[in-house]
């Protein structure tokens, strides 16, 4: 299998809190992998470190085919990155926000541009290609703030809670946007607090207090656990953490 | 114990609120569910006395939102959406101040508040601004409720809490409302409606439909079919062409579908995806999906 993510004993030390502990676990190309765990379970930590902006403190890890430790840089230009918070600038218009991510990752103009317009009418927002980003609708936000995440057509991209407080038509829409980037070969690594959209993954991993307690298909998943949802398969591993999250 | 006539809301040519008309009775647990943009926290605000309608008419507690706005805030706790407790204040000197306000004191009320509370009493001199996001929520659920309220009103409270505090909150819900407290709570998580006593379905500043979860299943007017395949994004791309296929969305790893033939799109028009059919109750979140794209009108 081609791997595009994999760690090796990857670890995080802040003084004697071992923020991530020993976590190894590797992603192949095309996948979407669910990256989930309680508040304080160690998932921003880890992905801060995978997205080479944070240093481990031990262990190993490529991403992009690019070593975390090293070569930090290098990753951050192979991979995109979206959370729900901040994404897109809300005072610049539609197609300045892709103009201004594209040119930041070096998208040369002259493909930047013809880009913006398929990029737009893929999406049905043609119309809004002069709209100020604070105006448009929450929904509309995040699915355009996907597409600007994955313009420059990175390796791999990084979605942390992308669909918080969107409706669930708007958020079938934002899944089947990420099914079309992931059948182009594009990884998707996402964080997610709504387990119902752990069973859109191929694959889930679900950490506690740092570690990663399990990880395999959805499907599999409930078979181990006995369970019939992966809410009651979350349950029965977060109810053993012993750290209180923030 | 809420009664909601005709409400009406608009920011300048957006309109928030539009008709809005609910009763909700003395002791239930009464959920607001839809998305951002719904018109939640306006109707919250509205009925919390701290902004007016542009018309339509509500009470809470038999006192009038607009007239009785001073006694009537008295009667009510409010939990906002974003958390709005004093930061540089401690735990204890927050719950203090608001027990102050009211005038009324923490030994008054301990009882009322001593299930969340003594959860993170062992926190009481930290900072507010110091606490875990499970920990804020207890602490201002505390300060809502520490003067007796008779409604109780919660903003969001589980929004971008993880799983396990958000089954927790819930049981400290299932616990007021036993208490007597009627309360009205908001949340974006469909899964969160079958907890309610009552729902109302809200999106664009409208209500879908208001009833019991169960009662809503109920009523869901067609036969709804999941769907297992090999491929689920290309059948479901192939679906969407059907022209005996009403609505398909992803549901997990599976597609929900309607049909408007469902005899002309067997499991046989999609033999090369393997498509396995099976009729299932509807969930929610499909009555709210069914609901907004206007194929069912209650």
């Amino acid at each position: 299998m081609d791997y595009v993510i994999e760690t090796k004993d990857l670890t995080k030390r802040f003084g004697n809190f071992t923020a991530v502990d020993n976590i190894s676990f590797a992603v192949g190309r095309g996948e979407i992998f669910g990256f989930l765990g309680a508040n304080g379970a160690g998932k921003t930590t880890a992905m801060r470190m995978l997205c080479g902006l944070s240093r481990p403190t031990s262990g190993q890890g490529f991403v992009a085919g690019y070593d975390i430790f090293r070569q930090q840089e290098k990753i951050k230009r192979n991979i995109g990155y979206m959370s729900q918070k901040f994404s897109l600038y809300e005072d610049l218009q539609v197609w300045e926000n892709m103009r201004l991510f594209g040119g930041i990752y070096g998208v040369k103009d002259s493909v930047i541009f013809s880009k913006i317009d398929e990029t737009l009418e893929k999406l049905g927002l043609s119309s809004e290609r002069n709209t100020l980003v604070k105006a448009l609708p929450l929904g509309w936000k995040q699915k355009l703030a996907f597409s600007v995440a994955i313009f420059h057509e990175p390796q791999i991209v990084f979605l942390d809670e992308p669909t918080g407080g969107v409706d669930p038509v708007t958020r079938r829409q934002f899944w089947e946007l990420i099914y079309e980037a992931a059948s182009r070969g594009i990884t998707i690594f996402v964080t997610t607090h709504y387990m119902d959209e752990a069973e859109y993954c191929h694959r889930v991993s679900i950490m506690v207090d740092g570690r990663i307690e399990a990880l395999d298909t959805p499907h599999n998943l409930r078979q181990q656990f006995q369970a019939t949802t992966m809410d009651e398969v979350f349950h029965r591993l977060a109810r053993k953490a012993q750290r209180q999250g923030e | 114990m809420i009664h909601v006539q005709h409400i009406n809301k608009n920011y300048g040519r957006i309109c928030a609120l539009k008709d809005i008309s609910i009763d909700v009775q003395a002791g239930e647990l009464f959920g607001l569910i839809g998305p951002d943009g719904a018109g939640k926290t306006t109707l919250f605000r509205i009925l919390t006395s701290l902004l007016l309608a542009d018309s339509g008419e509500a009470t809470v507690d038999g006192l009038n939102v607009r007239k009785d706005f001073k006694e009537l805030r008295n009667h009510i706790g409010y939990m906002p959406g974003r958390f709005s407790l004093y930061q540089d204040l401690t735990v204890e000197e927050n719950l203090k101040f608001f027990a102050t306000i009211f005038n009324t004191t923490i030994a008054e009320n301990y009882h009322l508040v001593a299930p969340i509370y003594s959860q993170i009493e062992k926190f009481k001199t930290r900072r507010a601004g110091k606490l875990s996001g499970g920990m804020k929520q207890k602490l201002a659920l505390s300060c809502a409720l520490i003067h007796k309220p008779t409604v109780l009103f919660l903003d969001e409270p589980t929004t971008g809490v993880d799983p396990v505090s958000r089954k927790e909150f819930w049981g400290m819900l299932k616990a007021l409302k036993a208490a007597g407290i009627t309360v009205l709570v908001s949340t974006p998580y469909m899964d969160e409606a079958i907890l309610c006593d009552r729902i109302a379905l809200m999106q664009h500043g409208q209500i879908l439909s208001v009833d019991a979860p169960d009662k809503i299943v109920a009523q869901f007017p067609t036969k709804l079919y999941r769907v297992r395949s090999n491929n689920n994004y290309a059948l479901l791309n192939r679906m969407r062409q059907h022209p005996a296929v009403e609505t398909v969305f992803m549901f997990g790893e599976y597609l929900h579908v309607t049909f408007v033939d469902q005899s002309k799109a067997t499991s046989a028009c999609f033999s090369e995806f393997e498509a396995q059919f099976e009729e299932i109750t509807p969930n929610i979140e499909d009555c709210f999906i069914y609901l907004t794209q206007q194929k069912w009108i209650m």
